[in-house]
């Protein structure tokens, strides 16, 4: 794999060029069936879901699209998610685990909209709804970390029992401008966050964050896509098969989730047990 | 060195004596050398310290609710003699290995005398035995990194297992900056565990106060069965600066405050600190939990 830096990454991270949840579908995917709309307030473009084939199989793909034109930018709102796209997707999800399909998601945003209609709607609970709801969700969730994984508006998709990334994705509790801005209160020492924040592919799965890391072409994912999708697709079918060996999804992923940090926690004296 | 030690060991003895007797509890970070009265931050009007502590720190002039510390908290709201906490010497670490974190950690204990940003502890309210989580803004804004994410998980599963009442009361910024990917993922661990708990058929019963945002309004915060605010809190994910910044123009009077939450639909009631412990307590009846009427509670 390529050496860069933190912020080399977090720069092709967001290239415009970069392969996004719609360009996987076209290549990976075949019927893929748009299902729009939370039944509740709205439809979110920044979110794009609905069903497709994998490679004959139904499955329920959902993922941040951000678009590649100016205009498709504007209405995907780069990706940021309001809270009709986060119902969206947990509509789609329980279909998905009515219907037997595994959910594959693609994450690419640079968080969670934070807007005034967004709050007003209930963005923070719309995102803890996801995370509930992928938390006992009784069919296999794959995530693949395409892009920029920010902060809460990203784990609300991203709740795998695999978590994959691509080579360059990042994937962050904010986004380094935010983090220079809370710690320093200086948004320019961005590129000096990236490499404190520890947010590349590698070393998420070094953290257990991530369970694989994806190599991408040596100038990025944007300077070959066909390369990508071949790498991509290969890791989802693997993927896949791993997800079907597992007895309950459900169950798989609360360990998972359970395990996060908790080799760093100490008891400073002796403590309740714990299961 | 010693000294440090003994002052600690004073705090913690003090800290024990207090929740005992159910006396008001003394700050011991508060320098000596202060005046009768403390301004409300809210209205500015002065209000004696001895007031502040009759009132359990809600402005007598204009009705503003202080942020409580997580042990006042305790005693507010638990029967006396009832606190037993759980998970007291709970810590995290420094995954990022962030310049100054330990040090900032170490100097937080030695002023606020807690551990971490969350109190965890099993008790009663009006004789219905719960497990009650208290978070703190003194301590790094409330913000949850592995110590809190693991402590209100461990907390939820004591309750599953105990088949006892789950109560939190938010106060935090968010995730908390310093340990990085890993303060994200206690948002997936912990609405895991009070899931996990809900559906064993637990009641969870959130109090958002002061300001509950970020991550913990993003996860076990939105969750409850019941969700309760203190007037005037600050509830919502993004922080009203990062708006401002985002749309351009500043934010109405009101926005994001809990009364704006109850009209949006995202509160079951907005209840004064005073009558925090009754509602609970009415609560807890209505669930079937702590037998006949007792304490503060209201006929309906």
């Amino acid at each position: 794999m390529a050496q860069r830096s933190a912020f080399e990454r977090v720069t092709l991270a967001r290239h415009p060029d970069r392969p996004g949840v719609e360009d996987y579908i076209r290549a990976l995917f075949t019927d893929f069936f748009e299902q729009r709309g939370d039944r509740l307030f709205g439809d979110d473009a920044a979110i794009l879901g609905g069903i497709a084939l994998f490679h004959g199989r139904p499955v329920t793909v959902i993922g941040q699209r951000k678009g590649h034109t100016r205009q498709e930018n504007l209405r995907c709102n780069f990706g940021m998610p309001g809270p009709e796209g986060y119902r969206k997707a947990q509509r789609l999800m329980r279909q998905a685990e009515k219907f037997g399909r595994p959910v594959l998601t693609f994450v690419d945003t640079p968080g969670a909209y934070p807007g005034l209609e967004a709050e007003a709607r209930g963005q923070g609970e719309a995102i803890a709804q996801s995370l509930a709801l992928m938390s006992r969700l009784r069919v296999p969730i794959i995530t693949l970390v395409t892009g920029e994984g920010g902060s809460g508006g990203a784990l609300a998709l991203a709740m795998g029992n695999t978590v994959l990334m691509l080579e360059n994705a990042v994937y962050s509790v904010l986004s380094p401008e935010g983090f220079a801005s809370i710690l320093w209160k200086d948004p320019a020492r961005a590129r000096e966050a990236s490499e404190a924040m520890r947010l590349t592919a590698a070393d998420l799965l070094e953290l257990g964050v991530a369970d694989r890391v994806l190599p991408e072409p040596e100038a990025g994912a944007q300077a070959d896509p066909q390369a990508v999708y071949r790498t991509v697709n290969a890791a989802l079918v693997q993927a896949l098969r791993a997800a079907d060996r597992i007895a309950s999804p459900a169950e798989h992923r609360r360990r998972r989730y359970l395990a996060m940090g908790r080799s760093l926690v100490r008891q400073k004296k002796e403590q309740t047990a714990w299961d | 060195m010693i000294n440090d030690g003994f002052s600690n060991r004073r705090r913690q003895l003090l800290r024990l004596k207090v929740l005992r007797e159910g006396r008001q509890p003394q700050d011991p970070a508060r320098p000596k050398a202060e005046g009768v009265f403390a301004p409300c931050p809210d209205c500015g009007r002065a209000v004696s310290r001895r007031t502040w502590a009759e009132r359990q720190n809600v402005c007598p002039h204009c009705g503003f609710h202080r942020p409580m510390s997580a042990y006042q908290r305790m005693e507010q709201i638990l029967d006396p003699g009832s606190f037993k906490e759980l998970d007291a010497g709970l810590c995290g670490g420094d995954p990022l290995q962030f310049d100054g974190y330990p040090e900032k950690l170490r100097r937080l204990r030695q002023i606020t005398g807690l551990q971490e940003a969350v109190v965890c502890a099993k008790g009663r309210i009006g004789g219905a035995a719960v497990v009650i989580g208290v978070m703190d803004s003194r301590f790094l804004m409330g913000s949850m990194g592995v110590a809190v994410g693991e402590k209100i998980a461990r907390a939820a599963d004591t309750a599953r297992r105990e088949k006892l009442p789950l109560i939190l009361f938010c106060a935090s910024g968010g995730a908390r900056m310093q340990e990085g990917i890993l303060s994200l993922m206690q948002m997936a661990k912990t609405a895991e565990a009070v899931s996990r708990f809900q559906d064993a058929g637990g009641l969870y019963i959130a109090c958002l106060t002061h300001p509950t945002t970020g991550g913990v309004t993003a996860s076990f915060a939105s969750l409850a069965d019941v969700t309760l605010a203190e007037p005037g809190a600050l509830i919502g994910f993004a922080g009203p600066r990062v708006i401002e910044q985002t749309i351009g123009q500043t934010l109405p009077q009101g926005f994001q405050r809990s009364e704006y939450l109850l009209e949006h639909g995202f509160l079951d009631a907005v209840v004064p600190r005073a009558e925090l412990r009754g509602v609970l307590i009415r609560l807890l009846q209505l669930h079937g939990k702590g037998g006949r009427r007792r304490g503060t509670a209201q006929r309906v």
